[in-house]
């Protein structure tokens, strides 16, 4: 079998062999010891060429119904948006994908100045003064933001409501055990974070409290109230996870004071990808900016004068700092941060407002449909692009037969709540046409009977 | 350009200039600003750039002329295995049943995607030598932390809550010790000999009841091969702790050894190290974890199953140790380690690690004439150097990284490990040629010659870059993080 990422030949071996002055390149493995010595040929399926191999993989990917064969309503933290072309034809380009991190600013310029760029981006997106260079996803730099503020606040109690991603909620548990940190959920109520529960249990103990605005339902959590009351404890943080598409028309949860934002920039140029990699990221205000995880970029200058950038307050990080650190992440989502970064280019100022409006747009319009089919749409309060509807069958048969029809249906609540069993959460983004709107409405309604 | 700033995409913005071609809005247009109150409505629009699509094309091009790729030059960077990235692997990843599938789609619609987890999660317990493979944690950093919580959930499951130390050796890698802080323990440091290798006097000395595990790369940060594993392995076990194997290095031993044959309980590895998913300029990798058959209850939730040529997700895990990530994993990452495995087989692996093992004996031994060699033995797939000859001719380590970026090389990684004095640490990976590697050496060796014969030259480096060394003092003592807008 010849293989084309291998370029050794057998006159480069027995020149290589005889400068380094051995007959054979099993000698240069004779310092792993006899006994676990791995003996024979691995047990894995064989070598095959490039034609075949991508005939197989292709027929493998071919047996999955995608957004793409398919029309979809799925959202629940993934979401089904327009990607610019361009922003592929970025990102593949080599000289990005290919690099690593960015340890030597002379020949990294590119990839330090479009990771200044995203930061840039997602200040502006969240209203927060200093943003990283990005997380592994949304749920991730969550949990690390509980810690942190736990850390910061040196007191060891987060309240967390449930109205936020399920799963983030799940890291939140198994990261806040680690530094010993006691996470209280908080109910839901009418969609929203139950205000009154999350006052009860905030005390001198609470260390921050964690909202996802607009939350897993959908809905947009009234920061201003959860301020004031975060307010009564000086030292508690408040902490948002925020899908920063939304950001293009809700008022950033900087406007509101929140001390830590984060989320995943997926909505922007990454696609689903069966759940990853996406792209997290990580704001806050300049009082936390020491404290960050991950890598930042600054700007500077170079010997003659000239505009750079460097990786920089590394004073922070592990290869550094080691077990002094204030998080452990190393690699983190570059490329896609670039992805994000291009897809926010291309999308511009005026394009994310619009984007963003006619996701509501839609998502109402839909509300509209459903409703005038009989379906049963719960919360009263205003949402994104998300809506939670009740039916009178289960979510998982609705949504097989809504698989015949061509649809991926939305998100089984009963999944994470029992008492939302029978619900379902409904996501409609800036590229559903009215047609598909209107026949998935018509279909629901068929099939709810 | 050369002698200008190079603009940054907002410097390039005009008002109501447009990028994008938003769908129409085909739904009746409402007055959405009625359904939420005044002080939710967004009133400064963030300031995002208003470019045009070629705009956008050439700003990013030209960042990309300014970066440094495997596919543009050579890239000994120790530790990273800067392989080369199949195009194939690209290719795969961007299939419609691949990159446009949604975690919470039925698992009926998605078999095919989790058949190519499930037969990668075998090949990895063949390869590793280990009984079951997660694919959820999402890097390196992020895997050693997930094993460190399951060894922490083991030991609390037998009741061992004094087990609060990880000890880690002073050549490791910085996320070894930062993980084991992030997980709840202490990291307690264990010396090497002169070897280079693990102290096993000093390790006896640190191993106590209070030991939860020996963090442990091997072949280690200084390319050598811990050839006392089996007693180190025996150590930790009689005392009741639990060995972890960091993948950073498995590129040295696809098919010639395995970390589960050594006696190692948990294993994470870095696909995109070894098995070529790209680096991506600093992300996304992937880090799945591989673990004894007695950790596996605590591995993360959910897990793949396979029965009767069906495959599903458990999450009924009671002593799991909870979700580490939303969703299944970076899975397209997956997918191209997944590609690559398959390309390669075992006989293609095999050959990886003899000519990644065979490239890097070769440059050591032909630059050992110029630069000391602290560790004169059989490396594994990367060496170290030390610059101490040249400092005394008053160039450092950092001076001849520069250097090298005049010839059109990326540096090896330098000042790591930090047990070596102007340490530079070369792995120059199996995909790099002969005639490469000489270049490589030939420019190496004029260097050396360059610090006794014109010092200068190699302080004064770069030369030939598009900005010369920056100021990273001023970086870090008046952060600019962000692009100041008008």
């Amino acid at each position: 079998m010849e293989f084309r990422y291998l370029p050794m030949t057998e006159k480069d071996k027995k020149e290589m062999l005889e400068t380094i002055g051995v007959q054979t390149s099993e000698e240069l493995f004779a310092d792993i010891p006899e006994r676990i010595r791995f003996q024979g040929d691995l047990n894995i399926k064989p070598p095959k060429n490039e034609y075949q191999l991508m005939k197989e993989l292709a027929d493998t990917a071919g047996r999955n119904v995608n957004l793409k064969s398919h029309t979809s309503f799925l959202g629940a933290g993934v979401y089904d948006h327009y990607i610019p072309s361009i922003v592929d034809h970025v990102i593949s380009r080599s000289e990005f994908y290919t690099a690593y991190t960015p340890y030597q600013p002379e020949i990294s310029q590119g990839e330090l100045q479009a990771i200044f760029e995203f930061q840039t981006m997602i200040c502006e997106l969240t209203g927060m003064d200093v943003a990283n260079s990005s997380m592994y996803d949304g749920g991730t730099a969550l949990a690390e933001a509980v810690n942190l503020a736990a850390g910061q606040t040196k007191k060891k109690k987060v309240l967390v409501s449930k109205a936020v991603h399920p799963e983030s909620l799940a890291v939140i548990h198994s990261y806040a055990k680690g530094p010993g940190v006691e996470i209280i959920e908080i109910d839901h109520k009418e969609g929203l974070t139950d205000l009154e529960q999350l006052d009860h249990h905030l005390d001198e103990d609470t260390a921050g409290v964690v909202v996802q605005y607009p939350n897993f339902f959908g809905q947009v959590e009234p920061l201003e109230s959860i301020r004031r009351l975060v307010d009564k404890q000086k030292k508690a943080m408040m902490i948002t996870s925020s899908n920063p598409l939304a950001l293009g028309y809700l008022t950033p949860p900087g406007a509101f004071g929140s001390d830590i934002v984060v989320g995943d920039a997926q909505v922007f140029g990454i696609p689903a990808q069966y759940g990853g990699p996406h792209c997290g990221y990580f704001a806050t205000t300049k009082k936390l900016m020491r404290k960050v995880p991950g890598r930042l970029v600054g700007q500077t200058v170079d010997e003659d004068g000239r505009r750079g950038f460097v990786l920089t307050l590394q004073a922070r990080e592990q290869h550094i700092r080691r077990d002094k650190a204030t998080s452990n992440i190393c690699s983190n989502q570059a490329l896609n941060a670039l992805a994000a970064s291009v897809a926010l280019s291309s999308i511009g100022k005026q394009g994310l407002k619009k984007m963003a409006a006619m996701n509501i747009k839609k998502t109402l319009y839909m509300k509209q449909q459903l409703q005038a089919r009989g379906i049963e749409v719960l919360y009263k309060g205003a949402f994104f692009n998300e809506l939670v509807i009740r039916l009178k069958k289960p979510v998982k048969d609705i949504n097989q037969q809504l698989l015949e029809k061509g649809f991926i249906g939305g998100y089984d609540l009963g999944r994470t709540e029992e008492r939302l069993a029978g619900c379902m959460l409904v996501a409609v983004t800036e590229i559903r046409t009215k047609e598909e709107i209107d026949t998935f409405a018509g279909e629901m309604g068929d099939l709810n009977g | 350009m050369a002698n200008q700033d190079f603009p940054l995409i907002f410097e390039w913005s005009q008002e109501s200039r447009t990028g994008f071609s938003l769908p129409e809005l085909d739904v009746p247009d409402t007055d959405i600003d009625e359904m939420f109150e005044d002080a939710y409505v967004r009133q400064d629009a963030p300031q995002l750039p208003e470019v045009s699509e070629l705009q956008i094309m050439r700003h990013y091009t030209g960042l990309s002329k300014r970066n440094h790729g495997v596919d543009s030059g050579f890239y000994p960077l120790g530790s990273c295995t800067m392989k080369y990235n199949p195009k194939m692997n690209e290719d795969v990843a961007r299939l419609a049943g691949f990159s446009h599938i949604h975690p919470y789609q039925p698992e009926e619609t998605v078999q095919g995607a989790l058949h190519l987890m499930y037969d990668l999660q075998e090949s990895l317990v063949e390869i590793t030598g280990m009984d079951t493979v997660t694919l959820q944690p999402a890097a390196g950093a992020h895997g050693e932390w997930t094993g460190l919580m399951m060894i922490r959930a083991f030991h609390e499951a037998n009741g061992d809550h004094q087990r609060t130390k990880v000890i880690v050796p002073d050549s490791a890698h910085g996320t070894n010790p930062a993980s084991a802080t992030v997980a709840g323990f202490e990291a307690v440091t264990v010396k090497s000999d002169e070897r280079g290798l693990v102290d096993l006097e000093d390790l006896k000395r640190v191993v106590d009841e209070q030991t939860a595990a020996l963090m442990l790369t091997n072949p280690n940060t200084l390319g050598l091969f811990e050839e006392d594993i089996e007693e180190m392995a025996a150590i930790v076990h009689e005392a009741g702790g639990r060995l972890y194997y960091d993948g950073a290095n498995l590129n040295a031993i696809l098919g010639y050894a395995r970390p589960g044959d050594m006696g190692f309980d948990v294993v994470h590895l870095n696909l995109h190290k070894t098995f070529t998913g790209p680096h991506g300029g600093g992300g996304p990798g992937s880090g799945p974890v591989g673990v004894t058959a007695e950790l596996e209850p605590f591995l993360p939730k959910p897990i793949l199953t396979k029965k009767d040529g069906r495959y599903k997700f458990d999450d009924d895990r009671p002593r799991s140790i909870g979700r580490v990530k939303p969703y299944y994993g970076n899975f397209g990452i997956n997918v191209r380690a997944y590609t690559y495995i398959r390309t390669m087989g075992p006989e293609g692996l095999k050959k990886v690690s003899e000519y990644a093992v065979l490239n890097a004996n070769y440059m050591m031994r032909r630059l050992q004439e110029a630069f000391d060699l602290p560790f004169d033995r059989h490396c594994k797939h990367e060496f170290i150097l030390s610059g101490r000859r040249q400092k005394k001719l008053g160039v450092r380590t950092l001076d001849m990284a520069k250097r090298l970026l005049d010839f059109g090389y990326h540096p090896p990684t330098i000042y790591f490990p930090i047990n070596v004095e102007e340490a530079l640490m070369i792995e120059p990976t199996e995909t790099e040629s002969k005639e490469t590697l000489d270049d490589f050496i030939d420019r190496m060796l004029q260097i050396a010659k360059e610090a006794e014969e014109e010092p200068e030259t190699v302080q004064e480096a770069p030369h030939t870059t598009i900005v010369s060394r920056m100021d990273e003092t001023q970086a870090a003592r008046k952060p600019v993080l962000r692009h100041p807008m008008e």
